[in-house]
């Protein structure tokens, strides 16, 4: 009776239970997650840093001040928008946005990969103990998802309050009067999605190689 | 004494076999080489019993070990656990009879780092469905009885090799399991530490009728054991029964 009610009992890791696993398996490698965040932080700090300075220019362009728009002619912003200097500024912004989610992406696979290695036998012990590959999926993704959560949310705060700096050195504290905030917004918030994003594909590979290695596999690789 | 209190009980309730091989062959490819790891085991093990597998490495000792807990399939023959072809399980299957029929115990701990004694012990209960309430008051209860009931909250680093292994067996022993599966359990440890999680074993094996199997180098393991199986050139060499193991330990082991 008791047999019959244990069989219908499907093994199960909560979600709440894998989040504080997870959670605490990226506090106690602090150091070793830092390094990887700081790469997040780096990328979506870049990809941030372009986005609010466009977004400052176009601010300060939009005011149509006579005043600012001489200081910006004297720091060379091309003011026509539709000019050629505007337009292949504008490309080259974009490939090097690009570049660097690359290298961020890399950078997360990287890391993710590393930490698999060095816990399959970690992997193995939990296998033994009944967790199902999903189990071990869910706890890498877990792991990856809160470096990139956190990684993207620092990167954009840093991004922009760097190009914020910036730009008040060059023109002046009148960046804040004609500040677009809600483009600024939108543009952190498009840049956490994309950080967040970036950091899930990272996890997956190594999450899907972690899960599908067999117990004794696992076990007997000395590492 | 105790010993043969249990046998005696054992008798009564059933002879029942937990895990059966039959003629297991184990083939393992290295490159071009064919690697004969078992060639042809039989072995049958019966509930409550505590038994022994020995072997020099190399013999198909490991093997054999992790057939009959569940971990590798053979390329031939049959294992039966709880009567239950593991060949004929899938994953969901496999992974429901190591949450809750087997207890592993490794020669080094297996614990995971990032966890507490308490957490390590009830991460098996977690996947078996407990609740968090009912999986830490039992796994405070089973930390008391391997004598660590004041270190809970301690982390694996914190803990001496003995201590952790303590915290492996609790952990073994998480979702009550039919069979306890220790391999080389004493490999890490002095020879006292390694005798008393032997008789810590032994203890939780007369008290909860727990099945437990060994593979081992430790001849302190042969006192307590029920019977050993001597694995030799990927066979069964020889099978020595606790009577006859009195004598033979009694002039290897001055202790006995």
């Amino acid at each position: 009776m008791a047999e019959q009610h244990e069989l219908n009992t499907q093994i199960s890791l909560p979600l709440s239970k894998a989040v504080e696993i997870s959670f605490n398996s990226v506090k106690i490698r602090f150091g070793r997650s830092l390094i990887t965040v700081s790469g997040i932080v780096l990328a979506i700090a870049f990809l941030m840093s372009i986005w609010a300075g466009n977004a400052i220019i176009d601010g300060l362009m939009a005011a149509s001040d006579p005043k600012i728009n001489l200081i910006l002619q004297q720091k060379g912003v091309e003011i026509d928008p539709d000019s050629a200097a505007a337009i292949q500024q504008r490309s080259k912004d974009a490939w090097l946005v690009v570049l660097s989610l690359l290298v961020c992406l890399v950078g997360i696979a990287n890391a993710m990969l590393m930490s698999v290695t060095e816990r399959f036998r970690e992997i193995g012990t939990m296998k033994c103990m009944g967790a199902l590959d999903g189990f071990i999926i869910k706890l890498f993704i877990l792991e990856s998802t809160f470096m990139g959560a956190a990684g993207t949310v620092i990167g954009v705060v840093v991004g922009f309050l760097l190009t914020a700096l910036l730009n008040m050195s060059s023109f002046g504290t009148v960046i804040f009067d004609h500040l677009p905030m809600v483009q600024i917004l939108q543009d952190g918030v498009k840049a956490i999605v994309i950080g967040s994003f970036l950091s899930l594909i990272g996890g997956i590979l190594p999450a899907y190689r972690a899960a599908k290695m067999e117990p004794v596999d696992a076990m007997s690789l000395e590492v | 004494m105790a010993a043969e209190e249990k046998t005696e009980t054992n008798a009564e309730a059933e002879e029942a076999t937990v895990v059966r091989t039959q003629d297991v062959k184990k083939v393992y490819i290295m490159g071009e080489e064919q690697i004969h790891a078992l060639k042809g085991v039989d072995l049958e093990v019966t509930q409550g019993e505590y038994l022994s597998i020995m072997g020099p490495s190399g013999s198909g000792k490991s093997t054999l070990f992790n057939m009959v807990g569940g971990l590798d399939k053979p390329t031939e023959g049959k294992v039966y656990i709880d009567d239950v072809d593991v060949a004929q399980l899938d994953a969901y299957e496999l992974a429901w009879l190591r949450c809750r029929k087997i207890g592993y115990i490794f020669q080094s701990y297996n614990l995971i780092p990032v966890m507490t004694a308490l957490e390590n012990v009830t991460l098996p209960m977690v996947f078996a469905g407990l609740t968090s309430d009912e999986a830490r008051d039992k796994g405070v209860d089973l930390l008391t009885q391997v004598g660590l009931g004041e270190r809970v909250m301690h982390k694996p680093f914190e803990l001496s090799g003995g201590q952790q292994q303590r915290v492996a067996v609790a952990r073994a022993f998480a979702n009550d399991p039919a069979i306890i599966l220790a391999d080389e359990p004493t490999g890490n440890l002095d020879l006292n530490t390694g005798r008393e999680i032997i008789e810590l074993l032994r203890q939780m094996n007369e008290e909860s009728g727990v099945t437990v199997i060994s593979a081992t180098h430790d001849h302190k393991m042969l006192s307590v054991s029920d019977r050993v199986v001597w694995v030799r050139d990927g066979r069964v060499d020889r099978i020595i029964d606790r009577d006859e193991l009195k004598i033979e330990v009694g002039t290897i082991d001055g202790h006995e």
